[in-house]
């Protein structure tokens, strides 16, 4: 008996560990939900309207990876909604009153980004400044920023008819003819998987979980804890900012009144997908799963004619319920 | 004497796949210190989680004052009277005193309106004047010491009228002299009539405080005896099962190695006044002080985890710019806090994380990807290497006792190749068995040229371990001790060396 219960125990941290319980669920529930829809409405499931989720999760989807860096390390980021604003309103002023360089465009987005991602951790680092205020105040100085640059008017990229094609254009009907995906759709399933890989792959992703569950062991264990909290916040930042061309593409232009209120999408489908708010669990699988769920819930309540108004409140429900769920786990194991 | 406050008998009590207690008894007199004993995981708190209606026993029998009691809940256990004085105290910091004693059940005027301050601080003062503890109601909980605050439960359990008083290493943050004032609190309570169970580590406190003494092992009753008649050494022998070795090899350390470490002039607020040493090659440096000396705050500014306002520190001999701890890291400077669970582990990751945590460049690709199965491998070669007993290596740290917590912290540092290392109480909250086995290794480090710097409150244990000893007192170096000047009393005498 005391051979047997080791190995069963490991087994159950390892699973406890990747976390497969927490998934699982998540991942249920978005089945439930799309065998719910399929069976209460016929239009449900159909080719279009599976690609029509998809490309509408792709924007908000992205944002929500970004976005679950700086929540496991324990903090929140409020800015990326404006932040990936404030990326297209660049890419927009790079591309049409620029060098007209799509490739320089979308590098000068994501460059952005990332710099303010990297003014936000320096606000949390080095100042010592609670990520809430400090993402707050560059939400705000973003927003501005994107109304000055801009000058208040959406920036249209009429000259390169090519850039609408990076979110919309169906590349992948090249290889298998008549499957019509759009871009966008790919490019959030490859970002899922640089995240992914980035956080349970590299140092980052160690020193990311690590600063969550407990910033001061990780001090004392000579872990250079503000400079990487500066890294996690500028991933998050660049993520904003590859937002920000998905967002200008699909609009085929740069709208810098736009943007506020994404941060708080991101953060819910983060939520749903079991990452902790309280920093040091979470997985970039379970955000997926948490974007799709917003995504798919939002569509199937639309086809099944619910009021726009009303789908808010039972999106709001569901947020209440995942992390209740979540905690009611905690206390289990 | 006639029936007891409290008896025990035939306890049982299963968690999912453990058995946790069988069998157990205990017995407590009115007016008695009982002190209850035995390594972590022998099954104390879950007998006094049974009496506190924490616990519902799988089977025995409680007789409280004579009868049948069943406790079912913590509310049933605080209505018979039993108070417990938990190891980390309830009280609300930025409430009074006053406040604290009587929250839930505050006096009221106006038909229960308008609090009543004037009542609440005279219904306080007579608790207070019971036990002659010298507080003032409206003083901020925050602003007490432990030790005041620590007197403050028992005032507050004592005046929800307990009868049973459960006791769970009070002494573990006092000073000696609180220590005292604590122990004469006890024995007032004692002469009004109420029962103590009392539990502690601390073996000396035993033969001071308690009337008799039970010792518990694996779940099971082991033996109950008068207090007068136990030995230390019996009774750590019936706490571990076998007997263990005792002695002192203060002087016969390493006697010129090289200078590894050198402090000199180091100072920081009040906590740190112009502290000055050198440790040496494989040598084991002990610090001995009161609570409150220092000693922590030295290992941090060291380490930089604290940045000092003055002084100089030279490690092998060149001089150290440390400003913060992954400067010191990097030196192979490594620190284990005494308080492993806030600053040593990260407690919901698993055992490999954590040994490798300090020295995850080292296992990174120059792709950047990590190299799992070289960390895996580095982590299971020390967890084998320091005897951590764990069901594999992803088990979380939470999941494991003390003395293997402590020594995934241990492994840490050594993963990391530090040759200097900083102990700051080794053996706090481990029990006895694992005490000797962190003995053995800070030993064995030692032997193998490791440096270690030891802050130690436990003065067999310093005395037993250090080849050289330096005492602090309120933030000041006393005095240096070796070969036969290095006793108990001497190491207090230089210890309550105040302000020169």
């Amino acid at each position: 008996m005391e051979m047997a219960a080791p190995t069963s125990l490991s087994r159950l941290a390892i699973f406890r560990k990747t976390g497969a319980f927490q998934k699982l669920l998540a991942f249920a529930s978005l089945i439930l939900l799309i065998v719910v829809f399929s069976a209460s409405s016929p239009n449900f499931f159909k080719f279009d309207n599976i690609v029509g989720i998809l490309l509408a999760t792709a924007v908000t989807g992205v944002l929500a990876l970004g976005s679950t860096f700086v929540i496991i390390t324990g903090g929140i980021d409020l800015a990326v909604g404006t932040v990936m604003t404030f990326s297209s309103v660049i890419a927009g002023v790079i591309i049409t009153f620029g060098s007209g360089s799509i490739v320089l465009g979308i590098a000068g987005a994501v460059a952005a980004g990332a710099l303010c991602g990297a003014a936000s951790g320096f606000a949390v680092s080095r100042m010592n400044i609670p990520p809430f205020i400090a993402t707050l105040a560059v939400m705000m100085m973003t927003k501005g920023l994107s109304l000055v640059i801009s000058g208040t008017k959406p920036i249209y990229f009429v000259d390169t008819p090519d850039f609408a094609k990076i979110a919309l254009g169906t590349s992948i009907e090249a290889i298998i003819p008549g499957f019509a995906i759009p871009n966008a759709v790919f490019i959030f399933f490859g970002m899922a998987i640089i995240a992914s890989l980035l956080l349970s792959k590299t140092i980052v992703g160690r020193y990311n979980f690590a600063l969550g569950s407990n910033e001061e062991a990780a001090r004392l264990s000579g872990i250079n804890v503000r400079r990487w909290k500066i890294v996690i916040y500028t991933i998050t930042g660049a993520f904003s900012g590859v937002a920000g061309i998905l967002m200008a593409s699909r609009l085929n232009s740069a709208q810098p009144a736009l943007g506020q209120g994404y941060e708080l999408e991101a953060i819910a489908a983060v939520v749903i997908g079991g990452t902790s708010l309280s920093g040091g669990r979470g997985s970039i699988l379970g955000t997926v799963i948490g974007a799709l769920i917003m995504s798919v819930l939002t569509n199937g309540l639309r086809i099944l004619s619910v009021p726009q108004e009303w789908q808010t409140v039972i999106i709001g429900g569901v947020v209440l319920l995942a992390v209740y769920a979540d905690m009611i786990r905690r206390r289990n194991a | 004497m006639g029936e007891p406050l409290v008896r025990m008998t035939g306890i049982e009590k299963r968690f999912p796949g453990v058995l946790a207690l069988s069998d157990c008894r205990f017995e407590l007199n009115a007016g008695e210190v009982h002190a209850l004993v035995g390594e972590n995981g022998a099954g104390k708190s879950t007998l006094m989680k049974i009496l506190t209606g924490v616990y519902r026993k799988d089977a025995g029998s409680i007789v409280y004052k004579g009868r049948e009691t069943d406790i079912p809940h913590t509310k049933a256990a605080q209505q018979l009277g039993i108070g417990i004085i938990h190891q980390e105290l309830n009280l609300i910091p930025d409430l009074t005193v006053a406040q604290n004693l009587f929250i839930g059940r505050e006096p009221r005027k106006w038909f229960g309106l308008l609090l009543d301050d004037k009542e609440l601080e005279r219904r306080t003062l007579h608790w207070l004047e019971q036990l002659n503890v010298n507080v003032d109601p409206k003083t901020k909980v925050a602003d007490l010491t432990v030790a005041k605050q620590q007197m403050i439960e028992i005032v507050k359990a004592l005046s929800y009228h307990s009868e049973v008083l459960i006791m769970d290493e009070p002494t573990a943050a006092l000073t000696d002299a609180e220590i005292r004032e604590l122990f004469r609190v006890i024995g007032r309570l004692k002469s009004s009539g109420v029962g103590i169970v009392y539990i502690s580590h601390r073996m000396e406190e035993l033969k001071v405080i308690a009337d008799r003494i039970t010792v518990m092992r694996d779940g099971r009753y082991v033996d109950t005896m008068p207090a007068a008649d136990a030995s230390i050494e019996r009774i750590i022998a019936m706490m571990v099962g076998r007997e263990l070795e005792e002695r002192t090899k203060i002087g016969s350390g390493p006697g010129a190695g090289e200078t590894v470490l050198e402090v000199k002039g180091l100072s920081r607020g009040s906590a740190v006044k112009d502290v000055s040493f050198r440790l040496r090659k494989g040598e084991i440096l002990g610090i001995a002080g009161l609570m409150g000396a220092g000693r922590t705050e030295v290992a941090r500014a060291i380490f930089g985890a604290d940045r000092p306002d003055a002084g100089e520190i030279v490690v092998r001999g060149r001089k150290a710019r440390i400003r913060h701890p992954h400067d010191a890291v990097r030196l192979g400077i490594g620190y284990l806090s005494e308080d492993r669970k806030r600053y040593g582990l990260l407690i919901d990751m698993d055992v490999c994380d954590n040994i490798a945590m300090a020295s995850l460049p080292r296992f990174r690709r120059r792709t950047g990807w990590m190299r799992d199965k070289a960390m895996e491998r580095a982590a299971e070669e020390q967890a084998g290497a320091l005897r951590i007993k764990t069901p594999g290596i992803r088990q979380k740290v939470k999941f494991l006792s003390g003395g293997n917590q402590q020594k995934v912290v241990i492994g840490k540092w050594l993963v990391r190749d530090c040759d200097i290392l900083i102990f700051d109480e080794p053996t706090r909250g481990i029990d006895v068995g694992a005490k000797a086995e962190i003995y053995a290794l800070l030993e064995e480090l030692a032997a193998r040229g490791k440096s270690i710097v030891m802050i130690s409150s436990e003065l067999p244990e310093i005395l037993r371990l250090s080849h050289r000893i330096l005492v602090m007192c309120e933030g000041r170096m006393t005095g240096e001790l070796s070969g036969a000047e290095a006793t108990q009393e001497n190491i207090m005498k230089l210890a309550t060396q105040r302000g020169a």
